[in-house]
């Protein structure tokens, strides 16, 4: 495959940054697009120039480092990673668009590279769990149903890559707030926080800089792991009854 | 800052006020809605002449006017509170974007549509709501009894056909609001469930398109009604 990459490059965050467009050649339809991009850094590095900064780590689409605003979505035209989509998607010619994503929150750092730690300061605030100290507690000596378990386990499938802020047309973090929030609130174990967790990282999130829900699903249909907007109506329902109720002044 | 203001102040408070405002908008509709119909009586106005007079005089329904007013207001200052800070959280936007795919046009458009239904209520206030209560009104007998003939204003105004045409194409803007409002709503309020929410989307939907159909159809049945 040939193709024209339409990349945005910026020296760093005071930069004002741009567009460059670069041709590459000779790329397999089974590279993933991580290596296609991998093709295009080895050349520039071979000519001396920059090479392309983008995120990654474990190219197996667990750990939600890469990102990429790839031709108008979140990690490319598939619902999942960056690292995990193919260039089977694109067709031979084609010029693809990439960008970084784009929120007050997440500023860029270098070319494509953005800084996520927004993320991290929403679940310092809120996103954990007290453990006692002491002997080593039984297994299973806290039963949990199954069907709670699903649910908290379907919202701790979020890898925190920030696919539902850069696809959201107001950069709103409720997507990723309310699946931290609804995978402990769902659990025996998160209960005692349950009620400052709401609090804290609903307001952490809006100290942040990010935008509020406006309830498109857009972040929903764009997550690769799929995690549903009902963990933002669970969001709602914490916070809403932990403001009415914590007798702690948050 | 008391627990109170600050929650309201939150991006989640603010949505809570927008939701509220909302389904209190929308009960509203109904009730405008099953009052108008009354037009399309074959009785010459007469009963919508005398509702229209009980509306005016009964306290509880002044409350609830003023009421309605205030939450009018609420619902389109706090949209633009949270549009304004929706378009900080974005100051720069993407050269390239696939929105359509993942969502619906009139969920991302709803300041756009309500902006436009802003400005309709505004013209109807002026054509109905203000000749009502300020202006001179000619009045009609019924059962030996004087009435305000507001009947007769509103059959003059859907007379015009631009007038028709301003009110048909400004539900078309409400349907479009309300079949993203509806249910967006209850999301908000943190009302998603497995057993009623497919509910809520259908009702939301079905009332979408009725609410806005019936309104549009009033004057379009009057103006037929004046040809002849």
């Amino acid at each position: 495959m040939n193709l024209t990459l339409k990349i945005w490059r910026q020296k760093n965050n005071s930069d004002k940054g741009g567009f460059k467009e670069y041709k590459v050649s000779d790329i397999s339809k089974d590279m993933s697009f991580l290596e296609m991009l991998d093709v295009l850094n080895e050349q520039l590095t071979e000519k001396g120039e920059d090479p392309v900064h983008f995120d990654h780590d474990c190219r197996e689409g667990i750990c939600g480092m890469c990102s990429l605003y790839i031709n108008g979505n979140p990690h490319g035209p598939l619902q999942t990673t960056t690292c995990q989509l193919h260039m089977r998607s694109f067709n031979d010619g084609e010029t693809i668009t990439i960008e970084p994503w784009r929120a007050k929150a997440f500023p860029v750092m270098k070319d494509l590279v953005v800084d996520r730690s927004a993320f991290d300061r929403i679940i310092q605030a809120g996103g954990y769990v007290s453990v006692n100290t002491g002997g080593v507690p039984d297994a299973n000596e806290i039963p949990i149903p199954k069907t709670i378990a699903d649910l908290a386990m379907d919202a701790a499938q979020c890898i925190g890559c920030g696919a539902c802020v850069a696809a959201c047309k107001n950069a709103s973090a409720m997507l990723f707030t309310s699946a931290k929030v609804s995978q402990l609130a769902l659990l025996p174990q998160g209960q005692v926080e349950r009620k400052r967790r709401a609090e804290k990282m609903v307001a952490q999130m809006d100290e942040e800089g990010f935008g509020a829900c406006t309830n498109t699903g857009a972040c929903e249909a764009q997550c690769p792991k799929g995690i549903s907007i009902t963990n933002i109506a669970r969001m709602n329902r914490e916070y809403f009854s932990a403001v009415v109720s914590n007798t702690e002044l948050v | 800052m008391s627990w109170v203001s600050k929650t309201l102040s939150s991006t989640l408070g603010r949505k809570l006020l927008m939701a509220l405002t909302g389904l209190f908008l929308i009960l509203f509709l109904v009730v405008h809605l099953a009052g108008n119909l009354q037009l399309l009586l074959p009785d010459g106005g007469d009963s919508f002449n005398v509702y229209a007079h009980t509306m005016a005089n009964n306290p509880f329904i002044k409350v609830v006017s003023i009421g309605n007013f205030a939450f009018i207001l609420l619902h389109v200052i706090y949209s633009i509170v949270l549009t304004q800070h929706n378009k900080k959280s974005r100051p720069v936007a993407y050269a390239m974007s696939n929105e359509g795919k993942s969502s619906t046009w009139a969920s991302r458009n709803m300041g756009i549509l309500g902006t436009v239904i802003l400005i309709f209520l505004v013209v109807h206030l002026k054509g109905f709501w203000y000749e009502a209560k300020f202006g001179t009104l000619p009045t009609t007998m019924i059962d030996g009894e004087s009435f305000s003939d507001i009947y007769a204003i509103v059959a003059a105004a859907y007379a015009n056909i631009w007038y028709v045409l301003i009110y048909v194409v400004s539900m078309g803007f409400l349907a479009f609001h309300l079949s993203h409002g509806f249910a967006s709503a209850f999301q908000t309020l943190g009302l998603n469930h497995v057993k009623y929410s497919p509910l809520i989307q259908k009702v939301g939907a079905g009332f979408s398109i009725l609410i806005p159909a019936l309104f549009a159809l009033i004057p379009i049945v009057m103006y037929i009604q004046s040809l002849s």
